[in-house]
């Protein structure tokens, strides 16, 4: 593992003020158009809600209720430590306690929490943090703990986990990103068109966890719009030391080491985090639940997500609940296109496949992509590599994907780790 | 009522480029040399190149049946054609035809599909071919023409035909009367008899820089192979190598003795440099990865082919070269593998 040099802390001090590249990359089609043209809402309450007890890497949640029990909205229905806590989504009655598919990259079932909603949408009792302004920053990471937080960007990281390591670690600058990078997906981008002060004010409560001075937003440079809602939005007035930073779109130039190279010209260290530059990245969305966690008392329980692709028929985004089935989301969109190929939860670049539509919407759903037969290619049978090294010039990582690729073939792994396999 | 799906590994967008589009891509690059070759030396290289494909295809077709593996997408990747053609531009344009059939043996059944086949290749096939039978059949290989212009007689391609396949030629005089020593040769052979580079290079067989008719074609292959870079098939590591080393090597010799080494330039536009600095020692599959590997790797392939054309026995080495730089490559990429990001 490499470390971070203290002078190398210092340049990251200047993030932001000079705009670097990453090497390799791509330009991809944005077709995030096609998803921006409605405002948000909210769709009509499913017949089920499937909430899994498994949103991210670690251990299964423990269920806090039983078949039978009348929940409120809001209330806890899993919970195990360091995971962030899950919430019900809706008051009802929980149906079933069982093993479903659970919208994860494996595929696999998963014990899932299904809860019959009885409209009635009563919540438990709020409890906001009246004066977060003066509050102890260890009184902050509880309130976000219990509100079960976790990155929404994708990854589910506990965010009260995140702000601890940054806190203890003298972080100087909050990133945060709003560079959504993947082809089609444009829920962050209507989150921060449409509530650009809970942004600012999550960054506000973010920052002062940290004990950080700056706070960068970080958006891709053809969204002019969403630098102008930011930038004028009434808590934007009132904060200092924030800026909007524009950088180019290059696939995948929303990755967390990716961006911190942009912004600062420094590469996180070899199986280091971006906190050991004295930096830490939220994704914007995180912040915006921070903000509702805060002031508010909201626990996490919906999300901006986008329905999109030339497979759905009215492609648009919506503010859903965790748990809401997918087939329910892509109904509420009019329907599948004739022509639908594929279901991808996720961009199409790194996004995973669905199996079915019976699958929720959780934590980590930021897109629901359905795809049709001329979006993907027909399935043909797999050539040998010829070392083109088309892969090594776009490889973000510096890799030498063609050169992995033949000792995996070979069955040598050993020598995969010369190559970077397991560094990080 | 909830619906399923084919499920598929990411990325879900159809590839950018195939196997078939990079090979073909390289046979359009080649077309404007292949007709310059045609322009300056008749049509016997059509029918070699004919030939060598036909011979490439077949053997290609017995060993994918043999190994098991499945013919459609293996004989549509074009990879045997490039081979075939690469071979047929290195060969005399009047070489009898089984010379291509021992060639295409060697290439397709030996270099290729007995390494693993496809990507699976240590060696440049089309350079094992060409070095098998320029070993083995050293006269069938050497007999070469001169330019149309030059030509006592030039043959058409009946006549060509004739004596491609009888190995006789249709005209008065026979073979002496149709070919004539490669400006390299003639520069060889002048050097070691004692005679001054600048006199060597008053006959009419040298042009401005290399060989008549050799230096323009070499322009068309550089042109095809600028195609190559601008559509990203080739890196420009490995051509500026081969040729800046060719270059930068032979200016001091030409520089201290230009009676008995020829000058830079006519280096480079002699033999088969530029072709193989575009579009032989550019072989992904048996060249180097990094960018660094790749410049040590045509700087390798130019110093040996000088190295060859100075002192060893053969008028030209460039095919020796890559073959020995073929052999260096694996050991050249783990010493040059990139810095990985954070490292």
């Amino acid at each position: 593992m490499t470390m971070a040099s203290s002078r190398q802390i210092e340049l990251a001090r200047e993030a932001g003020k000079r705009i670097h590249h990453f090497h390799g990359g791509l330009r991809l089609r944005h077709n995030k158009k096609i998803s921006c043209l409605d405002a948000v809402e909210r769709p009509p309450l499913p017949a089920v809600l499937v909430v899994p007890l498994l949103q991210h890497a670690g251990d299964v949640a423990e269920a806090l209720v039983h078949v039978g029990d009348t929940v409120l909205k809001g209330q806890p229905i899993g919970q195990c430590e360091p995971c962030a806590t899950i919430h019900s989504p809706v008051s009802g009655v929980i149906e079933s306690i069982e093993d479903r598919p659970m919208s994860h990259p494996s595929g696999q079932k998963g014990p899932c929490v299904v809860i019959r909603p009885d409209g009635k949408e009563q919540w438990i009792e709020l409890k906001p943090l009246d004066n977060w302004l003066d509050a102890d920053p260890d009184c902050l990471i509880t309130q976000i703990q219990s509100c079960g937080l976790a990155g929404l960007g994708g990854a589910v990281f506990p965010t009260h986990a995140k702000m601890r390591d940054g806190r203890d670690r003298k972080t100087h600058t909050l990133i945060l990103n709003g560079v959504e990078c993947e082809p089609y997906i444009s829920c962050d981008e209507m989150l921060m068109r449409e509530q650009p002060d809970k942004i600012i004010l999550g960054a506000r409560v973010l920052r002062r966890v940290l004990g950080a001075e700056h706070v960068i937003i970080a958006i891709e440079d053809q969204m002019g719009s969403v630098q102008r809602s930011l930038t004028a939005c009434a808590e934007f007035a009132e904060s200092e030391n924030i800026s909007v930073i524009k950088v180019p779109k290059i696939y995948p130039e929303g990755g967390e080491r990716q961006l911190v190279q942009v912004l600062t010209g420094l590469e996180v260290p070899a199986g280091g985090r971006p906190s050991d530059l004295g930096l830490i990245c939220q994704n914007v969305a995180t912040a915006a639940a921070v903000a509702e966690a805060v002031t508010e008392g909201k626990p996490l329980i919906e999300r901006y997500i986008t329905v999109t692709g030339n497979g759905v028929t009215h492609p648009r985004n919506y503010l859903a609940l965790f748990g809401t089935p997918v087939s329910h989301l892509v109904d509420c969109c009019g329907g599948y296109t004739a022509d639908v190929a594929r279901l991808v939860v996720g961009g199409p670049m790194m996004g995973y496949p669905l199996e079915s539509d019976s699958a929720p919407v959780v934590k980590a759903s930021n897109c629901i992509l359905a795809l049709s037969h001329q979006d993907i290619a027909e399935p043909q049978p797999e050539m040998p590599c010829i070392r083109c090294g088309e892969c090594a010039r776009v490889c973000p990582a510096m890799l030498l994907p063609q050169q992995l690729h033949l000792q995996i073939k070979n069955d040598l792994w050993k020598p995969l780790e010369e190559y970077g396999v397991g560094m990080h | 009522m909830t619906r399923s799906f084919q499920t598929s590994g990411a990325p879900h967008m159809p590839p950018q480029t195939t196997v078939a589009k990079v090979m073909l891509q390289v046979l359009l690059a080649l077309i404007p040399g292949v007709l310059a070759y045609v322009w300056f030396f008749g049509p016997g290289i059509l029918v070699q190149i004919t030939l060598a494909t036909i011979f490439a295809l077949l053997f290609e077709s017995l060993m994918l049946r043999w190994r098991g593996r499945p013919l459609k997408p293996f004989i549509n990747d074009y990879s045997a054609v490039v081979t075939a053609v690469l071979f047929a531009l290195c060969i005399p344009p009047l070489a009898p035809w089984w010379i291509s059939c021992v060639a295409m043996l060697f290439a397709i059944v030996f270099a290729k599909h007995l390494y693993g086949g496809l990507g699976q290749n240590v060696f440049n096939p089309a350079m094992v071919a060409y070095v098998v039978v320029l070993i083995s059949f050293p006269q069938a290989m050497t007999s070469w023409l001169p330019p149309v212009a030059l030509a006592e007689h030039s043959l058409g391609l009946a006549d060509t035909f004739v004596t491609i396949f009888t190995g006789k030629v249709p005209v008065p005089g026979g073979w002496d009367a149709v070919t004539q020593a490669t400006p390299l040769d003639t520069l060889k052979t002048g050097v070691d008899a004692g005679r001054m580079v600048p006199e060597i290079r008053n006959s009419p067989l040298f042009g401005d820089f290399g060989g008549r008719g050799w230096e323009w074609i070499a322009n068309w292959f550089a042109l095809g192979g600028i195609f190559l870079l601008f559509k990203r098939v080739i890196n420009w590591q490995v051509p500026v190598a081969v040729i800046g080393s060719v270059l930068l090597l032979s200016l001091p010799f030409w520089l201290l003795d230009p009676d008995s080494n020829p000058f830079p330039l006519q280096h480079v536009f002699s033999g088969a440099i530029v072709l193989a600095a575009f579009f032989i020692a550019t072989d992904p599959v048996s060249g180097c990865v990094s960018s660094r590997g790749r410049l040590i790797f045509g700087a390798g392939v130019g110093i040996i082919t000088l190295v060859i054309r100075r002192w060893g026995g053969y008028p030209d080495g460039i095919a020796f070269a890559v073959l020995l730089m073929n052999m260096a490559a694996p050991l050249i990429d783990r010493y040059t593998r990139p810095r990985i990001y954070g490292e």
